[in-house]
């Protein structure tokens, strides 16, 4: 890690994360025994710790002077790693709670551990913790593939990761001492909120100015997703988080919106935040290990711009169908409608782009787990697009709305979706990182994606089931005009699809923990691949620019 | 351009000619299919538009042709609930309870609507079928400290039991060692004279002693509410002592807890939760719950 920085490097590194753990002890002395001074002894710890990694290699030798001739690699190896520790946390959060819904003793009658508290950790532990570091390891990756050059920055890539995961750090950490927003997924309070600003800013700068440096004509698609992704979070992230701290010595705050608009903005920056964060971001992933794993090109490039530009344009009008018949305007709610259903044609041009793809491909999807991983992922990416669509008809979400069908819908898309593209992107990208021939064993990511599989289809049906139940148990009414049913009898009835629910949590888990055993395994015992030489940057000059 | 890119064997496309890392991309045209499906949905939403309440207008907003709003509609809807109700609402609200109890297709009615109401309002703390929990009472048998009639019900439920309501019932029950009424050996003696009024077999040479030394105790502390019999006093609430039902625990050590930190169970009130009427139907349907029980 510190060996392929120069000394100069070494010392900034060393001062940011001096300046960071001022900031840390700052926040200890301010926040005392509150959660502010707990946060600010990890903030401490965690510049402590990355301090000594960076003295350790201080006096190493500096990096030769051939070091733009090579790819940045390090940092995507310790985000893959983060990626995959995020994971087997996320997972299995997700499953605590699927299980507690079932048996609430599992609560274990302490605060940390009630629904209310693991359920954030667990959202944002895959959202963020798993899903985020998956995002900025590809990114990195797959932005300097394309556009065959180095990193445009040598600190600055670890500054984002890092930085990234002390955010995740602090925000899970303090939803277990109930610190939280109470906005979902943006839970985490406002000194975390300013943090994630500085290192998000780093990281679209970064991104930027290495496709600035590019040797390539043109932005390969992947990019445009991976940059709509960092830009519009940007954007969500801090217009969702204006707040005023209740003091500077203090963890809690308030927001500046009120009333339907504070509902308003938090689903705008909701939705906004499956569209950018868990849709373009993991598009780009898509847009780059499917063609490079089935060895096809892209079945339209054409395709590839309408969608493009319809996900971005159409999706930022449809947060307000997450507030159908509530205090939001009739007109409000109309247009979120209209423009999810108009949203859906882009999304099956993105979802139908990579399926015809795979034309002439589709016996290596039948013997390959890992662009199998990828080709179910886009189809289960048209199914909950498709189902999110439909959901957002008003008289279709008066049935849908508050139940599990929601639930099922999300993991339809976090499951079968996010997930899965990650595994596959990830298997595809780990021989390659690490110069293996292939992963360690094919066999174990054929179990994995068996095990995953069943787990999502598992999950999904079941939540289907229990949530279209409970939709019409709530509006069954008797002869005489009341209610047919109470809400404990809808609970009664969820009981065999929570336990049929945690048990394809388990599955899914187990998938990830075989995971990252074979990750383990390739990168300790896989045979080299010799010769990746041409897996380098294109050499530096106007020549190659101008040889297009 | 799309004549610079070499042709795909499979498709028999030209690709755009820009490959990045070994990717390529084939310049087929946008799916005519596609097209069609992008038109559909955007007819369909501007179809949508003109019906429905739509775009803003600075102040005001396109109404759509159908005058639709949902906040009307919520309402009209309302009111036809309520109409649909309001035949069998009536009679529970103004009948007497004997009359209604007499009328076996209002009772019908009181059984399904209250077991739902019962669901929503009272099972969590009395258990769905209302046989009540550990500090909680069973409201299916014959044993009531407030009087288990309808009227006695209803009004156990308009004002609660140690409730915020001005009108609450109060049942407390005061702390005799904690609070240092009583001293240790007291607690002792008086709480083993009431294990045994239950518990007859339970006085024997060995005990008899205490129990005595207990009776004093309990004719000169407890007998104000408790009755000099122990029988109880559903006007405070002071429970019989002599059955075999316990709210709080009839062994020998729930009673020594009973007395040493004295209870103020916490019943809610539902005068502002639930109209006269539900409250008059979960009255019958409680009622009807310990008759119904064999
Ligand atoms: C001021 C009136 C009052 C006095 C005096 C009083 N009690 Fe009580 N006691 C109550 C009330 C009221 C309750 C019911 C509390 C509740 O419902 O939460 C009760 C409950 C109890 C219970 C629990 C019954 C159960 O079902 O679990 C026991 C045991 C008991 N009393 C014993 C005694 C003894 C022994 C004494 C004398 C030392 C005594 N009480 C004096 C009012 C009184
Ligand atoms: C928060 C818990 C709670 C809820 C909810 C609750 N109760 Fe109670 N209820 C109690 C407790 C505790 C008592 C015993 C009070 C006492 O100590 O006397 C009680 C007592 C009663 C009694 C008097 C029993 C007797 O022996 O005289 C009735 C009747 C009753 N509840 C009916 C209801 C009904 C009907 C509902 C639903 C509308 C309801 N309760 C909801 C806690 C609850
Ligand atoms: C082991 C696998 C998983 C299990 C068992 C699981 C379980 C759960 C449970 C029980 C809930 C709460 C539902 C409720 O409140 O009723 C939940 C919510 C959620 N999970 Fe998961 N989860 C898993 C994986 C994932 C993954 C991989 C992601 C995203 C990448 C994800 C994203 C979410 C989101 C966004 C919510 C909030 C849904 C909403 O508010 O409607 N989950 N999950």
């Amino acid at each position: 890690m510190v060996a392929a920085l120069t000394s100069a490097e070494r010392q900034s590194a060393a001062v940011i994360l001096l300046v960071v753990a001022l900031a840390g002890l700052a926040m200890a002395i301010l926040g005392g025994t509150g959660p502010l001074g707990v946060h600010g002894v990890l903030v401490m710890l965690f510049a402590g710790a990355l301090v000594a990694v960076v003295f350790a290699g201080f006096y190493a030798p500096e990096p030769t002077e051939d070091r733009p001739t090579r790819y940045y690699d390090d940092p995507i190896k310790v985000g893959i790693a983060l990626t995959m520790a995020w994971a087997v946390f996320g997972l299995f959060m997700g499953l605590w709670v699927a299980a507690q819904l079932a048996w609430p003793s599992l609560a274990f009658d302490a605060a940390w551990s009630g629904f209310g508290r693991l359920r954030p950790t667990h959202t944002t532990g895959v959202i963020f913790g798993f899903g985020g570091n998956a995002l900025i390891a590809t990114s990195f990756h797959v932005v300097q593939r394309t556009a065959r050059a180095r990193l445009a920055g040598q600190v600055s890539p670890w500054f984002v990761l890092f930085g990234y995961n002390l955010f995740c750090l602090l925000a899970v950490s303090g939803y277990l001492m109930g610190v939280t927003q109470s906005k979902e997924y943006a839970e985490a309070e406002w000194y975390a909120d300013i943090w994630l600003v500085v290192v998000w800013v780093t990281y679209f700068v970064l991104y930027l100015r290495t496709l600035a440096r590019r040797r390539e004509p043109h932005i390969y698609v992947a990019n445009w997703y991976y940059l709509a992704f960092i830009l519009v979070v940007a954007v969500l992230h801090v217009v969702n988080n204006i707040a005023i701290p209740v003091s500077l010595a203090h963890a809690k705050s308030y927001t500046v919106w009120a009333g339907v608009q504070d509902a308003m903005v938090q689903w705008w920056y909701g939705h906004n935040a499956v569209a950018f964060f868990l849709t373009a971001g993991f598009l780009g992933m898509l847009y780059y290990y499917l063609p490079i794993r089935a060895q096809r090109p892209i079945f339209s490039y054409r395709l590839s711009i309408l969608s493009f530009w319809g996900i971005t344009f159409f999706y930022m009008w449809a947060g307000s169908h997450h507030l159908h018949y509530t205090a939001l305007p009739h007109w409000v709610q109309t247009l979120g409608m209209t423009f999810s259903v108009m949203l859906l044609v882009p999304s099956w041009a993105s979802a139908g782009n990579a399926l015809l793809t795979l034309n002439g491909a589709w016996h290596r999807v039948r013997d390959d787990a890992t662009l199998r991983f990828i080709t179910v992922a886009a189809v289960f990416y048209g199914l909950s697009t498709f189902e999110g669509s439909f959901m957002a008809i008003r008289p279709v979400n008066a049935l849908s709305h508050y139940t599990d069908w929601t639930v099922g819908h999300v993991h339809a898309g976090a499951l079968g979706w996010v997930a899965l593209i990650t595994f596959g992107s990830i298997y595809t990208l780990v021989p390659a990182l690490w110069q293996r021939q292939r992963m360690y064993s094919a066999a174990l990511v054929e179990l994995h994606f068996w095990l995953a599989l069943a787990g999502v289809l598992v999950y999904v049906f079941a939540m289907w089931n229990s949530g279209i139940v409970q939709g019409l148990m709530w509006r069954t009414y008797t002869e005489e005009g009341t209610l047919a049913y109470s809400f404990l009898d809808s609970l009664v009835a969820m009981y065999p699809y929570y336990i049929a629910r945690a048990f394809g949590g388990l599955l899914f888990l187990l998938g990830a923990l075989v995971g990252c055993y074979n990750i383990w395994m390739t990168v300790r015992a896989a045979p080299h691949a010799a010769g990746r030489a041409a897996d380098a940057p294109q050499p530096g000059g106007a020549a190659a620019v101008a040889g297009e | 351009m799309s004549e610079t890119g070499e042709r795909d064997p499979v498709s028999g496309r030209r690709t755009t000619g820009h490959e990045w890392n070994g990717i390529t991309e084939l310049d087929t045209p946008v799916p005519r299919g596609v097209l069609m499906f992008l038109i559909v949905t955007h007819v369909f939403a501007v179809l949508w538009w003109v019906l429905m309440p739509a775009w803003p207008l600075g102040t005001s907003y396109t109404q759509g042709l159908l005058g639709i709003d949902q906040r009307a509609t919520v309402e009209r809807e309302l009111v036809a609930a309520t109409a649909r109700r309001a035949d069998w609402m009536a009679r529970i609200e103004t009948a007497g309870f004997d009359a209604i109890r007499a009328d076996a297709a209002l009772m019908d009615v009181v059984r399904s609507t209250g077991a739902r109401l019962f669901g929503d309002n009272c099972a969590a703390c009395h258990g769905v079928d209302g046989t009540g929990r550990a500090n909680y009472p069973d409201l299916t048998d014959a044993d009531w400290q407030w009087g288990g009639g309808p009227e006695a019900i209803a009004e156990t439920m308009r004002v609660g039991v140690n409730a915020p309501h001005p009108e609450s019932r109060i049942a407390q029950m005061p702390a005799f060692g904690r609070d240092g009424m009583l001293d240790r050996s007291a607690v002792r003696s008086v709480a083993a004279y009431v294990y045994a009024l239950g518990n007859p077999g339970y006085s024997t040479a060995d005990t008899i002693d205490t129990i005595e030394a207990g009776r004093e105790v309990f004719l000169t502390t407890c007998a104000a509410c408790h009755g000099e019999d122990g029988t109880g006093e559903p006007a405070i609430g002071a429970p019989n002592l002599t059955d075999d039902y316990w709210l709080y625990g009839g062994d020998l050590q729930s009673i020594v807890t009973s007395v040493h930190g004295g209870r103020q169970g916490h019943m809610p009130t539902w005068d502002e939760r639930l109209t006269d009427a539900q409250i008059r139907l979960l009255a019958l349907y409680v009622h009807d719950l310990g008759i119904a029980e064999p």
